[in-house]
């Protein structure tokens, strides 16, 4: 796409929707972009955790004389020293925060729990020492099965939201179906794997501490800190400039940082803690397992008459984050009796946690496979199967859509990758080479989350702008977007913005997560920027020097930096001007935003999608690739198109990781996870991604907020995983339901 | 990681001097020693830094066609090496498919040879292993083994040697030459790996303090450069181990193989070269048929050492395919994906 073309999408005739180059691209390319673990302020000392390698039992000694005597090591923390926290961590922390493990007791529950941590005066020094505690245990059987775990009704799944929803009678449904598909789908766990690793460099100022630390929710975050070491919320500064991929892991508090943030204060110095690609495979959160079961009633036109989504969602053993998968039904297709459900099973891991699509990737997987599987009964093309069970309305309630140009996305994608023409039957295709190839496709879907933001922007008296939100830039390009969101409120051009973000005492920028934070930080911004044009159009129009004298009821248009009267194009004054003669330095607009209750009440927000696969699979060898995918994405407002479609990329090709690739692999006699590392826990290399391509279907959103924008960040995963594995089958007749696929699945 | 000395020695019998202090490990790249260093599975108190020796870093040819690769090589230069590429297709192509770019350009010969197994229990301290602790038993046998042995394993070990390179290496009879303080020798790759029988913690031939100096490929091996091929099944299109490989090269002469090689990969403790399968080949056409027949003797004796029954029919089918490509002669050039089955696939231009 060319950089300067203009967006069909933009509104007001202003800057948002050109697909800007990231703001902070040259810092990153050139690594001036300093990361948390780039701080080295003076006297700091490197903390490193000693990791249980049982899963289940209690550490009965650690030999901390030999770790104190390496040369180097400063302190050792175990149960037995470490210092009070203010809150019990055995204690949810509202309204997010988990248990953690931070030492309070010698209770191991699950393999890869920090046991202690030693701080010293180099990494080596600290990680020798840690290897030197020697910690012998005393092990119980670890649960880490299926079968082994303990089973529950879960109150809540995913971040409190409702483990169950239902509507018509669903038995009934099935039982007049004229066909009942009941299928199995297993998703394994998956671990965060960010290119940044979690850290922290935490330095005490009396009883304020100043945290440098990738975070994805700087105030909740500050106020989580503060409430473990009993001091102010105002009292902790998080710095977060950038972060290296948060996807969900550094929304949360974790046990380790805490631990390094104790220290830092006990030895009155800074201490850094930086978690090693193994240690990430425990303590900070992962996406758990699912056993998930669906029955689908049909009949003889193809239609749904019932759908049962049932889903065994593990968790640890003393926390509570379950995969909402069975939730990815509720929105999707036309059916008038559903049920989703959740069973919860306790395992002997750390807490899961969201990753990118908490639930709706798991569920979408398992959803859109058997989607494919009753098209494939019906003896229906699966894209006409889903037009069949389209959903007007909100399924259940019947509430319209905020937006929903989803039957767009399906025909923009299936023309764009050339679906017609597709034979019903599977092992059809071979191309030249003599591989098998098939297609197959997935409905992407993704809810529309709104954070309450805060944000100011000050008009300065040279005529441009300082806005300011405490928002997180995880690489998807905040710093840009929100940029331009500020700019188009303010009648600028970007350039003629600065944007402040990314440290906690700036005005809340809200959460970036649940694909929420631009629309959530974007709407604070767009409405700071008006009050201050609101604020200058006051001084304008009740200035009698002023060309806009009088214009109040008519009104003024902000416009590359001038202030138009809105019936009369020729008089107009320039920012500068009217804040000249006013004496003004300064005008600052400040907003406190949130998502209109009555439009949420009355409607169904979802961003759509459509993702189309191409594999090409070894018919002797079962080696597969997935040689095209088209994904084509409608989320309301495009601020920026080059941004929105790398996320779309991203998600696409995360959705490549989940059906081929990602998986935990856990040795059930030990609990131990025995691919704890990135040459062996596979993540799509460039190979494996030859070829991609996400169309943006422009969609109209009056409802979802005021600036119009939905989520793009996690809706790529979605339909993708089930378009893989639907490709599959029809490439090969082999009917995978356990992720990621295997070579021997395809061979038999 | 432990605290260890650093020793940079001048010359080789420096080197092996050194070496011979209890406790001490060569460092060539480190990509594979570091790594067991930082979790704890390697603890030398010495490291002799072998990678500014002088002369171990030459490819020299012989005046018979054959070559003579120091230790020190680095395995993108050896690949990349346009005279090496042309007559040991099958060995470049090997090297290619091995790990990432940026791992290729730093490993080296020797380093590759001496890498030690990927059995995520020989990595994990907490782990029984007779191969890195010899007689605490084998953890991996009960264990996950989806991707162990299916040749030559015993109950004492399971574990396979990860390396591409050496597949086509044992299939065309290199040898290495090691200098150690007893002096000077020299041994056949295929003899070099051990199987791991009641002592898998003797994973080499090398006595303490060898030094591998450099490795051989004899001129008769030239007569395959037109129809000779490594084919390597991964779990993703590239940056992975194998899951099962296979080197095979042919000498077809008049529409019959007059000479045959073939090994595999990733099924045991060593490359597996398949002297029956060869012999088996040697007069035959080059058919579907023979191949097949080749390659049930390459794995007459496989069996599952664990959850792993399957990577016996894929080393079968690999044999099978690397046979066909053989014959069906050597790339013009190195395909954009090296030893992928799917480098036939169009349009890429890059080695992934
Ligand atoms: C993520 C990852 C993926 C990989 N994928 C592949 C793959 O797909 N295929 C593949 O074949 N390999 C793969 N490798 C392994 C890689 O090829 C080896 O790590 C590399 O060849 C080792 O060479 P080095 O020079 O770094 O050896 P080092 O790490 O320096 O040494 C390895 C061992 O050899 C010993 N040693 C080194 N040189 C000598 C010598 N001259 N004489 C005696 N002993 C010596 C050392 O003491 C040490 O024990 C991968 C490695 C990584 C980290
Ligand atoms: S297979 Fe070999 S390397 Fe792996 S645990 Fe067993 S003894 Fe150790």
């Amino acid at each position: 796409m060319s950089l300067d073309a203009p967006s069909t999408n933009a509104r007001y005739g202003s800057n948002a929707g050109q697909p800007l180059t990231r703001r902070d691209g040259v810092l990153k390319v050139t690594g001036r972009a300093t990361y948390a673990a780039d701080n080295h302020p003076d006297g700091m000392l490197y903390a490193v955790t000693a990791v249980s390698r049982i899963a289940r039992g209690r550490v009965t000694s650690l030999d901390v004389e030999a770790t104190k005597a390496h040369p180097g090591v400063v302190e050792v923390m175990t149960p037995a020293s470490r210092p009070p926290l203010a809150h019990d961590p055995d204690e949810k922390m509202p309204p997010f925060g988990f248990r953690i493990e931070v030492l309070q007791d010698s209770t191991v529950r699950y393999a890869n729990q920090p046991i202690a941590l030693v701080i010293a005066e180099t990494l080596e020094a600290a990680t020798e020492g840690a290897a030197l505690l020697n910690p012998q245990y005393d092990a119980d059987e670890p649960r880490t099965g299926i079968d082994d775990g303990l089973r529950f009704d879960p109150p809540a799944v995913g971040v409190g939201g409702p483990p169950k929803a239902a509507f018509g009678d669903v038995e009934a449904g099935l039982a007049k179906a004229a066909q009942v598909l009941e299928r199995d789908y297993v998703t394994p766990a998956q671990y965060h794997n960010a290119m940044e690793p979690h850290a922290v460099v935490a330095e005490w100022d009396g009883d304020h501490v100043m945290l440098d630390m990738p975070n994805q929710a700087l105030a909740m975050s500050c106020a989580s800190y503060a409430t473990y070491f009993g001091i102010p919320p105002e009292n902790v500064t998080i710095r977060s400039p950038f972060l290296g991929g948060g996807f969900g892991s550094k929304a949360i508090i974790n046990g380790p940082q805490i631990l390094a943030i104790l220290a830092a204060r006990a030895l009155k110095r800074p201490v850094k803690l930086v978690l090693s690609r193994a240690q990430m495979y425990g303590p900070v959160g992962h996406r758990g397992g699912t056993w998930q079961k669906l029955r689908i009633g049909l009949n003889n036109d193809g239609q749904l008459t019932a759908l049962h989504h049932k889903s065994i969602s593990a968790t640890s053993s003393f926390d509570d984050f379950l995969e909402p998968a069975a939730n990815a039904s509720t929105h999707l297709y036309a059916s008038p009796a559903l049920l989703s459900e959740h069973e919860g099973i306790r395992l002997d891991t750390g807490t899961p946690g969201p990753m990118r699509a908490p639930g709706e990737a798991s569920g979408s997987a398992a959803l859109e496979v058997a989607i494919d599987e009753a098209a494939d009964a019906c003896g229906m093309d699966p894209l006409d199967f889903r037009l069949h069970n389209y959903a007007e309305t909100e399924p259940g309630s019947g509430r319209p859509f905020s937006s929903k140009a989803l039957r767009e996305c399906y025909a923009e994608g299936a023309k764009r990758f050339g679906w017609a023409g597709r034979p019903l039957a599977s092992r059809q295709m071979r191309d030249k080479n003599g591989f098998l190839v098939g297609w197959g496709m997935g409905t992407a879907l993704f809810p529309c989350p709104h954070f309450p933001a805060e944000a100011r922007a000050t008009l300065r008296a040279d005529g441009t702008a300082l806005v300011e939100t405490a928002g997180a830039d995880m690489g998807q390009g905040a710093w840009t977007a929100l940029a331009q969101i500020a700019a188009e409120a303010l009648g600028l051009d970007p350039e003629q913005v600065e944007l402040h973000s990314g440290i906690s005492t700036l005005p809340d920028g809200g959460i970036a997560g649940g694909s929420g934070h631009t629309a959530s930080a974007g709407l604070a911004l767009n409405n700071a920027g008006k009050d201050a044009i609101a604020q200058l159009s006051e001084l304008a129009t009740n200035d009698p020097a002023s060309p806009l004298f009088g214009a109040g009821n008519i009104g003024v248009e902000a416009r590359a930096g001038r202030l138009y009267r809105r019936d009369d194009e020729t008089r107009s004054e320039s920012y500068a001007e009217i804040l000249a003669r006013a004496g003004r330095r300064e005008i600052v607009g400040t907003a406190k935003a949130s998502r209109d209750p009555a439009a949420a009440e009355a409607h169904a927000m979802f961003s759509h999608g459509a993702v189309f696969a191409e594999v090409k699979v070894d018919p002797d060898l079962g080696q597969i690739r997935v040689t095209r995918l088209v994904g084509a994405f409608a989320a309301g407002r495009i601020i920026n198109p080059r941004l929105v479609e790398s996320q779309y990329f991203g998600g696409m090709i995360w959705g490549v990781s989940f059906a081929l690739h990602e998986e935990a692999i856990i040795d059930h006699r030990t609990g131990r996870i025995m691919n704890a590392d990135l040459a062996e826990y596979h993540v799509p290399i460039n190979a494996d991604i030859p070829s991609l391509e996400a169309i943006l279907i422009p969609e109209n959103d009056p409802f979802v907020n005021a600036i119009g924008v939905k989520g793009v960040g996690e809706i790529g995963i979605t339909g993708t995983v089930g378009a893989i594995a639907n490709a599959i089958w029809h490439a090969t007749g082999v009917r995978v339901r356990k992720f990621p696929v295997r070579l021997e699945d395809i061979i038999g | 990681m432990n605290r260890f000395d650093f020793i940079a020695p001048h010359n080789i019998s420096e080197a092996v001097a050194a070496a011979a202090e209890p406790g001490s490990a060569y460092l060539a790249a480190g990509t594979n020693l570091l790594d067991l260093m930082k979790i704890g599975v390697s603890r030398p108190v010495r490291l002799i830094d072998i990678t500014r020796l002088p002369g171990l870093d030459r490819i020299e040819w012989q005046p018979d066609g054959g070559v003579r690769i120091g230790a020190m090589v680095r395995n993108s230069d050896l690949a990349y090496d346009p005279r090496f590429a042309r007559t040991f297709p099958a060995v470049a192509e090997a090297l290619l498919s091995g790990a990432s770019a940026q791992l290729r350009n730093a490993a080296t010969i020797g380093g590759n040879l001496m890498q030690r197994t990927r059995c995520a229990y020989f990595q994990d301290t907490a782990s029984a292993c007779n191969r890195r602790v010899p007689g605490s038993g084998c953890d991996a046998l009960h264990g996950e083994n989806r991707l162990h042995a299916v040749v030559g394993w015993s109950e004492h070990c399971i574990a396979t040697h990860p390396s591409d390179f050496c597949v086509p290496l044992a299939a065309l009879d290199a040898v290495v030459e090691l200098e150690g303080p007893q002096g000077k020798r020299e041994i056949p790759l295929e003899d070099f790996h051990r199987l791991p029988g009641e002592t898998p913690e003797q994973e080499t031939a090398l006595a303490p303090a060898e030094l591998i100096v450099a490795l051989r490929l004899p001129a008769e091996a030239a007569r395959f450069a037109a129809n000779a091929r490594y084919l390597k099944l991964r779990e993703r299109t590239s940056y992975a181990f194998a899951v099962v490989s296979a080197a095979a090269a042919l000498e077809i002469n008049d529409g019959v193989i007059s000479h045959a090689r073939l090994a595999l990969g990733a099924i045991a403790a060593k490359p597996w070269r398949a002297r029956e399968a060869e012999a088996s080949l040697a007069g035959a056409e080059p058919t579907l048929e023979a191949f097949t027949r080749a390659a049930g003797f390459a794995l007459a004796d496989a069996r599952p050492s664990g959850d792993n029954a399957f990577k016996i029919e894929l080393a079968r089918r690999i044999a099978v395919r690397a046979l066909i490509l053989a014959a069906e002669g050597t790339p013009e050039v190195m395909p954009a994906l090296p030893a992928s089955p799917f480098s036939t696939t169009p349009g890429a231009s890059h080695v992934a």
